[in-house]
C-alpha cells in the first residue's frame, strides 16, 4: 500500500443532511405560498420576492467580504431570511422598503450578532417589525392605491363575518405569503415529512390560540370564529415557518411545548385585547427573547440520573 | 414478542449486506503471532514464558496482572521468538509475546475435553472462565470472571445476551447466531447456573429476522430463556440501551449493570464461556468481519488471536482500490488504523476498509441549533450545549451539564448537519475530567 491512511477519531461516517440541504428544503416548502402570492398579487409580488432574497444574500456577501470572514451565502440561510421577509410584505409597497428590511435583518440582527446560529431574534421577523414600526401605514396597506378594505381579522374584530373558504384558499387581502392556508399547509407537510421541523411548536402554538379564542374571544363556541382566528393573521405561516426557526426556538423537547404555549398566549392577548388585529410577529420576537430562559428550566435529566432529583 | 426500543438513536447506512451471506471461514495464520499483554480492561497481563520456550495451543503464556485482569493463552504451537513492545490497534505500543508458528497446532493436555456444567460447582465454573482468559468480546474487553462474580448472586435477575450488533457493517455476531446457536444457548445456561434467580434474555435487532426465528425456535422449550426482538436503531447494542429495552431498568455512568440486577454479555463472549467451561477451550480465536467497499470479497473469518490484520486482507481477496481509511471495529465507534501490522486480539471485531473518507471531505460550519443532536442522544443529553463547554475546555461546566453520562456512541456527530465534531470534543473533555478525578484520588 503506497498511500498514507487517514486517521481520525470515531464516528467515521456522517448523515447526508447538511445546513444547505435543510435550508433548501425550507425554500421548497415556502414555494407553494410564494407561487400563490405571485398568482394572487401579480408581478409586483414576484419583484418583491426577488428583491428581498437578492438583497439579503448581497448584504451577507458584502459584510463577510468586508470583515474578511468566510463567505457563507451558499448555505442559503440568507435566502431563507429574504424569502420569509418577502412573504411577509404587502404586495403594493414601494420596492425600496422590503430591500431596507432585508438589509436590517441580515446586517443588524444576524451578522452583527455573530452570523449564522447567533441571532437572538428571528431576523426576518425582526426586519418586518422594524418596517412595521417605521412605515406603519404602508405596511398595512393591503390594497392597491385608492382602494380601501379590511383584512379578514380586522373585519372579525369590527364584528363582521368572514368567508372561511376564501381564507383557506387565499383569495383575501394580506401579505404576499400568508393568505393561502392550503398552500402553506402543503409546505408544512413537506417539512414535517422531511423531518425539518417537528409537530411540537406549530401544534401547541395553534392549539393555544384556538383555546384562547374560545375562552376570551367573546364569541363563545362559535367554531367559525375559532377557525377564522386560526386561518387568518399569518398564524399558519408564523407557526410553521417562523416560530420553528432553529436558532431562535428552544432545543429541548419540553421547552418547545412551553414556547408554543407562550406564543399562543401572547398572540391571543395581542389580537383580542390589543388595538390591532394582528399579533403573530410581535409574539414571536418577544418569545424569541424568552428562549434562553425556557431552555434553562427545561434541560432534560440525563438517562439514569432521574432518581437523584 | 413485541419489539422493544429506547428513546433517541439514529439510523446510519447498514452496510451489512456486504458480508452477511457467506458462512464464517476459519483461517490459519501465516506469519508470527503477536499477543499483546494489554487486550482487556484492567492491569496488563504478565508473561510466564521466556524467549526460546516452546509453547502449545491453549497453553497459558501470560497470567492476570491483578484482580481486574485476564490470562492470555497461545493460539498456536511454536517457539517464543521475542517479548518486546509492539503496536496495537489503538495506536499505543505495549509489551507483547511474539510466537513463531510451527504450524503443527499441538495442544496442551486436556484441551477440548468435554465437561458437564451441571456437575460443576459455581466456584469451578468461575475458575474455568478465569483460566480461559474470557473477556468481553463486544469490544470493551472487561474480564468476564470479574463480571460474573457480583457481590450477591441472588440479586441478579437478568442474564442479557447482546445480539443487537447495532454497529453498521458488522455481521460476525449475526453469523455466529446462525451457525453456532447451540453454544450460545449452552453459554446462557452455564450463566443461569450461577444466578439461580435470573432469566436469560437474548436481545436481537429486527434486521436479523432469521436469527430471531432460529433462536426463538431453539429456546421455545427453555423455561428460563427468551428472545427479545429489538427495533433496529443505533446504539441498541450499547449496554445501557440494551438493559433498558430488555428490562426497563436504567443505569447511569456511576453504576455497573450488576447494581441493577443485570449481567450483560456479547454473543461471542457467551460462546467463549461455554467453550471454556464445557469444552476446556481457552479464548484463542475471534470472528472478525472484513468488509467495506474497498474489499474484494467481504466476509467473516474465524481468526486465531495474534494473527496479523494484514493477512486478513489477503484472505478477503485483497483491495478493490487503495482505501483512504481503515477502521478496526465499526464506523460509529471503531478506531482508525495507520498500519495493518497490528495483531488481532480478543476484542477485535471487524476490519472496515473505506475507499473514501467522508469525514475528511466535510469541514465543520456554524451550529444552527437544529436540535437533531438532542433527538439522537440515547443518554438524554443536550450535545449542543455540552460541546460549548468542551470546546472552551471548561471541564466543570461540562460535568455539570451531564457530560460524563456520554458514552461516545457518535449518534450526535453522525446526524449533525453542520458537520461539527461533537464526539471528538466529548472524548477530549471526558478524558480530561477522568484524569482529574484519578489525580484527585491519589
Amino acid at each position: 500500500m503506497n498511500k498514507l491512511l487517514n486517521v481520525s477519531t470515531s464516528p467515521h461516517v456522517r448523515s447526508s443532511a447538511s445546513t444547505s440541504s435543510i435550508m433548501c428544503d425550507v425554500l421548497i416548502a415556502m414555494a407553494p405560498a410564494a407561487l400563490f402570492g405571485i398568482y394572487q398579487f401579480g408581478f409586483r409580488a414576484f419583484l418583491i420576492i426577488v428583491i428581498c432574497v437578492a438583497t439579503a444574500m448581497l448584504t451577507e456577501y458584502i459584510y463577510e467580504k468586508a470583515m474578511k470572514k468566510p463567505i457563507t451565502i451558499m448555505d442559503y440561510s440568507a435566502a431563507v431570511t429574504g424569502l420569509i421577509l418577502a412573504l411577509n410584505m404587502p404586495a403594493y409597497i414601494d420596492l425600496w422598503i422590503p430591500a431596507l428590511g432585508s438589509v436590517f435583518a441580515i446586517l443588524i440582527v444576524k451578522q452583527l450578532y455573530g452570523g449564522l446560529g447567533q441571532n437572538f431574534m428571528n431576523p426576518a421577523l425582526a426586519g418586518r417589525c422594524f418596517l412595521l414600526i417605521s412605515f406603519a401605514g404602508k405596511m398595512t396597506q393591503f390594497f392597491p392605491d385608492g382602494v380601501t378594505g379590511a383584512t379578514p381579522l380586522a373585519a372579525l374584530k369590527a364584528g363582521e363575518s368572514v368567508n372561511l373558504l376564501d381564507m383557506f384558499i387565499g383569495t383575501i387581502p394580506g401579505t404576499i405569503g400568508e393568505t393561502s392556508v392550503i398552500a402553506l399547509l402543503i409546505g408544512a407537510a413537506y417539512m414535517l415529512a422531511k423531518k425539518v421541523i417537528n409537530w411540537k411548536i406549530p401544534f401547541t402554538y395553534i392549539a393555544t390560540v384556538a383555546v384562547f379564542a374560545l375562552i376570551f374571544g367573546g364569541h363563545g363556541f362559535d367554531m367559525t370564529y375559532v377557525a377564522a382566528q386560526i386561518c387568518g393573521g399569518g398564524l399558519i405561516f408564523g407557526a410553521f415557518f417562523m416560530a420553528t426557526d432553529y436558532v431562535t426556538s428552544p432545543i429541548t423537547p419540553n421547552g418547545q411545548i412551553i414556547y408554543g404555549v407562550c406564543l399562543g398566549l401572547l398572540t391571543g392577548i395581542f389580537r383580542i385585547f390589543g388595538p390591532s388585529a394582528e399579533g403573530v410577529s410581535y409574539a414571536i420576537i418577544f418569545c424569541n427573547l424568552l428562549v434562553p430562559l425556557i431552555e434553562k428550566v427545561t434541560m432534560p435529566t440525563p438517562f439514569g440520573r432521574e432518581a437523584k432529583k | 414478542m413485541e419489539k422493544a426500543t429506547f428513546q433517541g438513536g439514529t439510523h446510519p447506512y447498514d452496510g451489512k449486506e456486504l458480508s452477511k451471506s457467506l458462512p464464517i471461514k476459519a483461517v490459519l495464520p501465516k506469519g508470527d503471532l503477536v499477543y499483546p499483554m494489554s487486550q482487556h480492561i484492567g492491569a496488563p497481563a504478565k508473561p510466564v514464558v521466556s524467549v526460546g520456550d516452546h509453547v502449545l495451543v491453549g497453553q497459558r503464556i501470560a497470567e492476570a496482572g491483578g484482580f481486574v485482569s485476564a490470562n492470555i493463552c497461545s493460539s498456536v504451537s511454536g517457539t517464543v521468538k521475542a517479548i518486546e513492545p509492539r503496536l496495537l490497534v489503538s495506536g499505543a505500543v505495549c509489551p507483547a509475546i511474539v510466537v513463531e508458528n510451527d504450524h503443527e497446532y499441538k495442544a496442551v493436555e486436556g484441551f477440548g475435553e468435554q465437561r458437564d456444567y451441571t456437575k460443576l460447582s459455581k466456584e469451578e465454573i468461575r475458575k474455568y472462565v478465569q483460566d480461559a482468559g474470557v473477556v468481553g468480546m463486544g469490544g470493551a474487553g472487561f474480564p468476564n470472571h470479574v463480571k460474573i462474580t457480583p457481590q450477591d448472586d441472588s440479586k441478579i435477575d437478568y442474564v442479557l445476551v447482546n445480539g443487537a450488533e447495532c454497529e453498521p457493517y458488522l455481521t460476525s455476531d449475526y453469523r455466529v447466531m446462525l451457525e453456532d446457536p447451540e453454544r450460545i444457548i449452552g453459554g446462557v445456561k452455564v450463566l443461569l447456573r450461577l444466578f439461580e434467580n435470573a432469566k436469560g434474555v437474548i436481545g436481537i435487532e429486527d434486521n436479523k429476522p432469521d436469527c430471531i426465528e432460529k433462536l426463538t425456535e431453539m429456546t421455545k422449550d427453555e423455561p428460563r430463556i427468551t428472545v427479545q426482538p429489538l427495533r433496529t436503531k443505533y446504539p441498541q447494542g450499547a449496554e445501557r440501551t440494551l438493559i433498558y429495552a430488555c428490562t426497563g431498568r436504567k443505569i447511569n455512568s456511576s453504576m455497573l449493570p450488576a447494581d441493577a440486577g443485570v449481567v450483560v454479555d456479547n454473543i461471542d463472549t457467551v460462546v467463549a464461556i461455554y467453550k471454556a467451561v464445557c469444552e476446556s477451550t481457552p479464548l484463542i480465536r475471534r470472528v472478525v468481519t472484513v468488509t467495506g467497499d474497498a474489499i474484494k470479497e467481504p466476509r467473516n473469518f474465524e481468526v486465531k488471536t495474534g494473527t496479523c490484520y494484514a493477512e486478513l486482507i489477503d484472505e478477503a481477496g485483497g483491495f478493490t482500490c487503495e482505501p483512504e481509511k481503515i477502521v478496526s471495529g465499526g464506523p460509529m465507534m471503531g478506531m482508525a488504523l495507520y498500519s495493518l501490522e497490528v495483531p488481532v486480539t480478543k476484542t477485535s471485531s471487524a476490519l472496515l476498509c473505506m475507499s473514501k473518507d467522508e469525514v475528511a471531505a466535510m469541514a465543520p460550519t456554524a451550529c444552527i441549533r437544529c436540535g437533531r443532536c438532542v433527538e439522537a442522544c440515547p443518554s438524554n443529553l443536550v450535545p449542543q450545549k455540552m460541546v460549548e463547554f468542551a470546546e472552551r475546555f471548561d471541564d466543570e461546566g461540562f460535568e455539570k451539564i451531564g457530560g460524563m453520562e456520554c458514552y461516545e456512541c457518535g449518534s450526535c456527530t453522525y446526524v449533525c448537519p453542520a458537520k461539527r465534531r461533537l464526539t471528538q470534543a466529548f472524548k477530549q473533555a471526558r478524558k480530561s475530567v477522568m484524569d482529574k478525578r484519578r489525580n484527585a484520588k491519589k
